[in-house]
């Protein structure tokens, strides 16, 4: 049904570029905004209206989230990959990095480090590669998490529904899975070969993974690889929605990652600036004021700042993207640069002294 | 004023209870409480944290202050009684706030589940106080099940649009013996005044507080139209009228009350 839906929105985007509205003040004025609205909020490129979107922005986000930050930590056990995504540092056709997986006993020591440092929410993350990081090996990583956390995401190669209830049971609570970019054509181009190549069994991962008993989904799209982004965030924006809609106990949040081209093997042309960011993010909020809304550290240091309370409602702090490197250092290369190398306790200080309170729990394990 | 009320056997004092999880730092707790006098707190249980490296809420909270325990996040009843059950442990309250949001949208109470939480509940042996969205029959079937309160919202949580929910929580304070807690949707003083006014025994507020500029005079003004609309409640309030009234009433020819037999009641 939701490809359905996407197939739909695509020419309904494709359509209202022809035309637009401006009437932006009654659109901030109003409670609940269209979609029409929401395209005319994106599209408006005028730095005083920004201003008012971000007000708006941060209203609804105080009102419906608290003064609060969410802070988590994602945990690499495992980069091998199979798949040929030319955007991505983990790739198959990267034959410059290492490959790596966590036995369990690191696994442990990663996570008690991570423990260490507060965090209570974990993102377990592993390539695409059912040899290497099969299903029950990412079970032990949950199974073992569990000791340590409250909540326990995963962000992995697309599963089944019979899978994603194997790790409900071994204590997984949600999932993240980006579509990437919800443009078949394009995405079809982008990724080579592999598993993730299939486009519908991707999109529809959020659903069984709801299905199968996960009470938090977070989806997004990787913003760069379309050089039509705002239909990639539209698009984003459309599917959460859907998912909102039809499951109404789940947590449904998204991820707006900013492609970095020096990761990439291809050349990446188009380059979403901090102001298309920030417009993207207040935008959104504005359409789902009740979305999480994440941002990660491959945002600079003074985004992530500045982005606080303007719709941001969780952000990772202190990350690293290789496998491991919290117990241990590392030298490997990571999936991405990490552009705010802060540490937790400087992540925590700015975010006090932006007026909002830092919070590493956001569910009592039962 | 200070005349004291009683809800689940405890006295109280201030009609005024504040919920604790959107406030940008749990400092501002104890400055709260001291200008405002509030005896309750409402504490989510996913928020207690005694492992935090920041702030745990239980460190500013006074001993004398009466807990409420809070299971949002909750999602059907059985979860929302192990998380009332977790937070009593750790909180040592008895207190507990059934919150069951199935709806992330609107954060909307699932009534039915709640009725459930709650009958489990008070069987166990706790002081419950179902969160709903208002609803008379509902409100009887948990005071029915034995509800310490009622706990209707005013409007949906975060929303800051006063008593919205007006024409149906008037029949729950009208019918319902148990005291009845207006719960989210305060923005302001003057929505807290206003549920008084309208008899409610005391209200709750989260959102407005905690997101003011300065969360601990708001809660101050807020107190103070807490206190103001019970005084009016309780001396009764004038009925509003659409037109003025005429210094010569139209009725005035009926002057002669003696002379009326049909009036002649003893």
């Amino acid at each position: 049904m939701i490809k359905e839906i996407i197939k739909n929105e695509i020419k309904f985007f494709n359509n209202w570029q022809s035309n637009r509205e401006n009437d932006i003040y009654s659109i901030i004025k109003k409670e609940e905004i269209s979609k029409y609205d929401f395209l005319n909020l994106l599209f408006n490129s005028d730095r005083n209206i920004l201003e008012l979107i971000a007000k708006k922005a941060k209203l609804l986000t105080d009102n419906y989230f608290g003064k609060m930050i969410l802070l988590y930590a994602p945990l690499y056990i495992s980069n091998f990959c199979i798949n040929k995504c030319v955007y991505c540092g983990f790739s198959s056709l990267n034959k410059n990095i290492v490959r790596k997986k966590m036995e369990i006993k690191e696994i442990e020591k990663e996570m008690i480090a991570l423990k260490q440092n507060g965090f209570d929410t974990i993102l377990i993350l592993t390539g695409d590669d059912r040899k290497n990081s099969p299903v029950e090996y990412i079970g032990e990583a949950v199974n073992i998490a569990k000791k340590y956390f409250s909540e326990i995401l995963i962000e992995v190669y697309a599963l089944t529904y019979d899978e994603y209830k194997y790790l409900v049971s071994k204590g997984l609570t949600g999932v993240t899975i980006y579509q990437e970019t919800y443009d078949e054509k394009l995405y079809k181009r982008l990724h080579l070969t592999g598993p993730k190549k299939d486009f519908d069994f991707r999109l529809q991962a959020p659903e069984r993974a709801i299905k199968a008993g996960v009470k938090e989904i977070n989806i997004g799209c990787l913003l760069g690889l379309n050089k039509n982004f705002l239909l990639d965030v539209y698009l984003t924006s459309i599917h959460a929605d859907y998912l909102q809609r039809n499951y109404t106990d789940v947590e449904i949040s998204i991820s707006y990652p900013r492609i970095q081209p020096a990761e990439s093997a291809i050349k990446i042309k188009t380059q979403v600036n901090d102001i298309d960011f920030t417009r993207i993010i207040t935008a959104t909020r504005i359409f789902l004021p009740r979305i999480g809304l994440n941002l990660s550290t491959r945002e600079k240091s003074y985004m992530r700042d500045n982005l606080i309370g303007l719709g941001i409602t969780k952000m990772s702090a202190g990350s690293k993207t290789t496998v491991g490197g919290y117990a241990s250092l590392t030298e490997d290369t990571g999936q991405f640069e990490i552009n705010d190398r802060r540490k937790v306790d400087e992540i925590i200080k700015i975010i006090i002294s932006m007026g909002y309170r830092p919070e590493f729990t956001n569910w009592v394990r039962i | 004023m200070d005349k004291e009320f009683e809800i689940a056997g405890k006295k109280l004092k201030s009609r005024f209870f504040i919920g604790t999880g959107k406030l940008p730092t749990y400092k501002l707790i104890p400055d709260i409480i001291k200008k405002t006098g509030i005896e309750v707190l409402t504490v989510a249980v996913r928020r207690i944290n005694p492992a935090s490296k920041v702030e745990n809420i239980m460190d500013y909270i006074p001993k004398n202050i009466i807990i409420m325990v809070n299971t949002s996040g909750a999602r059907n009843a059985d979860e929302a009684v192990k998380i009332a059950k977790i937070g009593s442990e750790i909180s040592g309250s008895k207190w507990i706030k059934i919150e069951i949001e199935a709806d992330t949208k609107y954060l909307a109470p699932d009534n039915e589940e709640t009725i459930k939480a709650t009958k489990k509940l008070v069987q166990e042996g706790f002081s419950v106080f179902p969160y709903i969205t208002p609803d008379l029959i509902t409100a009887k079937k948990l005071e029915k099940a034995g509800a310490a309160a009622i706990m209707p919202l005013g409007s949906f949580i975060g929303t800051n649009k006063g008593i919205t929910c007006e024409t149906l929580i008037k029949p729950i304070i009208q019918e319902i013996k148990i005291p009845v807690i207006i719960d989210a949707g305060i923005g302001r003083p003057s929505h807290a005044a206003k549920a008084m006014e309208m008899g409610a025994s005391a209200i709750l507020v989260n959102t407005a507080i905690a997101i003011a500029k300065d969360p601990v005079k708001m809660a101050v003004a807020i107190d103070m139209a807490v206190k103001a609309g019970r005084i009016a409640y309780e001396i009764g309030i004038l009925a509003e009228r659409e037109f003025a009234e005429a210094s010569s009433p139209l009725t005035g020819f009926l002057k002669d009350k003696k002379n009326d037999k049909r009036n002649n009641k003893k």
